[in-house]
């Protein structure tokens, strides 16, 4: 057990170490590809094997339960196809001369890293240690945002790398409330921050103490899961990263940093009791629904339209979590992965689009289903996906979000989301529509695909299908994870 | 002559953390804010120092003495670097600020009394000499924030941040001598990373934009 918790982290460092000593080749880039894989896999070994107790290892350092493989799953997922879809992608920017050799090495050194650095923060016990880790990503990637390594890409990383360390700051200042109120709990010190000490004292935690925790977390965390209101880096690190990084920051990332949010939420409902955390996550979630939907509306880029439909999930994703009940947890953890995959298919597509165009804005794409097969129909299914639609996931998984919101007595957080809802649809289908359909111009560029991001997106579409017609297998895990998110 | 008291040791030590803060607020010359960070890691250092010694704890002596490497010496010199650079030397002030030095230590005066609003909870929790001083770490924490939201120069918002980090460092060690060893290392790793992203950052800025003047930053946009 202990080496299935120990490889997810293990593996991509290993890549990295590879990477860095080899330089980026056909070698190196598959065995970061592997390394993404063997995360996956672990993944799916533990939700065999996982039960209704957590497993602690190294330690107490290291916990699966049915919330870190649940995330070891989309990790892996992502990882794999981004990880895939990035030998297509560094292949054409050597080739058009957009990077180097060396950069192209540091960018390999890097993701494997940032994997490695999410399947810790997932992974940890300590709620220190899921903070060391979240804030590592942020280092991680704040020169894999700005590869291309142009003006826009330099603000875009600026403002990412600033607002996020100063939001991931606040999040550590409540950790060490947290510690803080653990210790005069009875905790005993050097375990104050491990999340199964701190649930069986939560609730001898003082409550003045424990509200401002909660408070700086949900401000700390919530700014890497993009939710408003520090959410302005978003959209911007998002639409100047490359391709297969957007899908890891829009896929994983910020489902990563949610995931801290759900389990500092069980610990504050143990100690204050579940109104507190739902209001906060009401609101914040709720406010983030409505920035996203409003900016999508007018919205004529389409890296840009991904980003903010990625902060429209997330709000939905919060409004549910703020719900709590057994059918919400779980219908969000659904929608995480049904989004984190999707997302990966519609970023990597979008960057095929974008060195095709040399643009990123919506009016000068049309006709993608005419002209390559293979891109229209994986776009139209992420859309479809991120639409909502049956039979893909995502119908199912905002069906039991509602069904949750109705037995959790918050309608009318329900009618507000969905009336956001719409409003974003409407934006999406438009600007998709007008970019998938139609006849192609005579001075439409050529798309080609490299054959790994063909075979990345085969793959992902596939998985998305397979989703939707089928997250039966995943059912006992994402219980299981309700429950230790102590959901009933 | 009698050595000098815990308490008193602590309440220096904290009173130097505020101290360095509200004179950054001060200064705009980019090299004297670097200079005054260093002095707050320094002071900053000083309480695990002395708790350390007071406790007889050896580990937390050590942790000081790598707080004080890191933070009084290390990061100030990594940020002095990035402000003598080549090229760097146009740009010794900062700009134009956005609210004048007068008001800036007006509103750093009404931060620290709100920090000791806020704070009250946390006194209450554990009224020790070192709790009793958790408000001025966080009236730094929120002059951190405040010098970041007013200052438009790259290296300024640096130094923001890292001051943000001290006050951050110096409520940990106040309420709760450190937290524990493994996530204290890694905090400060990040720190020391998050600090050369900046450096490198700010370096690629003034290559590209000619200045490190955020106002400058204005290409993406809704």
């Amino acid at each position: 057990m202990t080496l299935l918790l120990l490889l997810p982290i293990l593996a991509p460092l290993a890549a990295a170490g590879l990477t860095a000593a080899l330089g980026w080749r056909r070698l190196t880039a598959w065995v970061t590809v592997l390394a993404a894989l063997a995360i996956l896999c672990c993944g799916v070994i533990l939700a065999v094997r996982i039960g209704a107790r957590p497993h602690l290892a190294a330690g107490r350092l290291l916990r699966a339960d049915g919330l870190s493989v649940t995330m070891l799953l989309v990790i892996g997922t992502v990882g794999t196809l981004s990880c895939w879809a990035s030998i297509g992608y560094l292949d054409t920017e050597l080739t058009h001369g957009h990077t180097t050799g060396r950069r192209a090495r540091t960018y390999g050194v890097l993701i494997a890293v940032f994997l490695a650095a999410m399947a810790l923060a997932v992974l940890a016990n300590n709620l220190g240690v899921m903070w060391v880790a979240i804030e590592a990503t942020t280092i991680v990637t704040a020169f894999l945002v700005g590869h291309r390594g142009t003006r826009a890409a330099l603000e875009a990383t600026w403002k990412y790398v600033i607002i996020c360390s100063v939001g991931i700051a606040f999040a550590f200042l409540g950790t060490v409330l947290l510690y803080f109120a653990s210790q005069h709990a009875g905790a005993p010190s050097g375990q104050a921050l491990d999340f199964d000490v701190l649930l069986a004292h939560a609730g001898h935690l003082d409550a003045a103490v424990t509200r401002m925790a909660a408070g700086l977390m949900l401000i700390g965390y919530g700014t890497k899961a993009g939710l408003a209101p520090l959410h302005t880096w978003l959209a911007d690190a998002h639409s100047q990263a490359p391709a297969p990084v957007s899908a890891l920051m829009s896929g994983v990332l910020l489902s990563v940093a949610f995931s801290a949010l759900l389990r500092v939420k069980t610990v504050v409902d143990g100690s204050l009791g579940p109104a507190f955390m739902r209001d906060g996550l009401l609101t914040v979630g709720l406010l983030t629904l409505l920035v996203a939907a409003s900016l999508l509306v007018a919205q004529r880029d389409f890296k840009r339209m991904l980003a903010y439909s990625s902060m429209e999930n997330m709000g939905l994703v919060a409004v549910a979590a703020a719900a709590g009940t057994e059918v919400a947890i779980a219908a969000l953890l659904l929608h995480v992965l049904a989004h984190g995959v999707a997302k990966t298919v519609l970023f990597i597509c979008a960057g095929q689009v974008q060195s095709a165009h040399d643009s990123t804005a919506v009016d000068d794409v049309t006709a993608l289903l005419a002209r390559s097969r293979l891109l229209g129909m994986a776009f139209t299914a992420g859309m479809l996906v991120l639409l909502g639609l049956p039979p893909f996931a995502m119908f199912a998984s905002e069906l039991s979000i509602a069904r949750g919101l109705t037995q959790a007595h918050l309608s009318w957080a329900l009618g507000v989301a969905l009336l956001l809802i719409v409003v974003a649809f409407a934006a999406l289908a438009a600007n998709a529509s007008r970019m998938l359909l139609g006849p192609p111009t005579d001075d439409s560029p050529p798309i080609t695909l490299p054959a790994s991001v063909a075979a990345a997106l085969l793959v992902g579409v596939t998985a998305c299908l397979t989703l939707g017609i089928t997250a039966a297998p995943l059912t006992h895990l994402f219980h299981a994870a309700a429950g230790v998110l102590g959901a009933s | 002559m009698r050595p000098p008291d815990y308490t008193s040791v602590i309440d220096l030590a904290a009173g130097g953390v505020l101290l360095a803060a509200v004179l950054i607020v001060w200064r705009r010359e980019l090299r004297a804010m670097v200079r005054l960070l260093a002095w707050q890691g320094l002071a900053l250092a000083l309480v695990p120092l002395a708790e350390g010694i007071h406790r007889g704890d050896g580990v937390l002596v050590g942790v000081g003495v790598v707080v004080l490497a890191l933070r009084a010496l290390l990061l100030p010199w990594l940020l002095h670097r990035a402000v003598t650079s080549d090229g760097a030397l146009a740009e010794q002030r900062e700009s134009t600020p956005l609210v004048n030095t007068t008001a800036s230590l007006l509103v750093a005066a009404g931060l620290t009394m709100l920090a000791f609003a806020v704070s009250r909870p946390l006194v209450a929790l554990d009224p020790g000499a070192a709790t009793r001083a958790v408000p001025a770490a966080l009236a730094v924490v929120l002059i951190a924030v405040f010098v970041m939201l007013s200052r438009r120069r790259a290296i300024s918002q640096a130094v923001g941040f890292l001051m943000l980090d001290n006050g951050i460092a110096a409520a940990a060690f106040l309420m709760t001598a450190g937290v524990p060893l493994i996530v204290e290392l890694g905090a400060s790793l990040d720190v020391l990373f998050a600090v050369l992203v900046l450096g490198v950052l700010t370096g690629r800025l003034r290559q590209a934009f000619g200045a490190t003047d955020l106002d400058q930053l204005r290409e993406l946009h809704e």
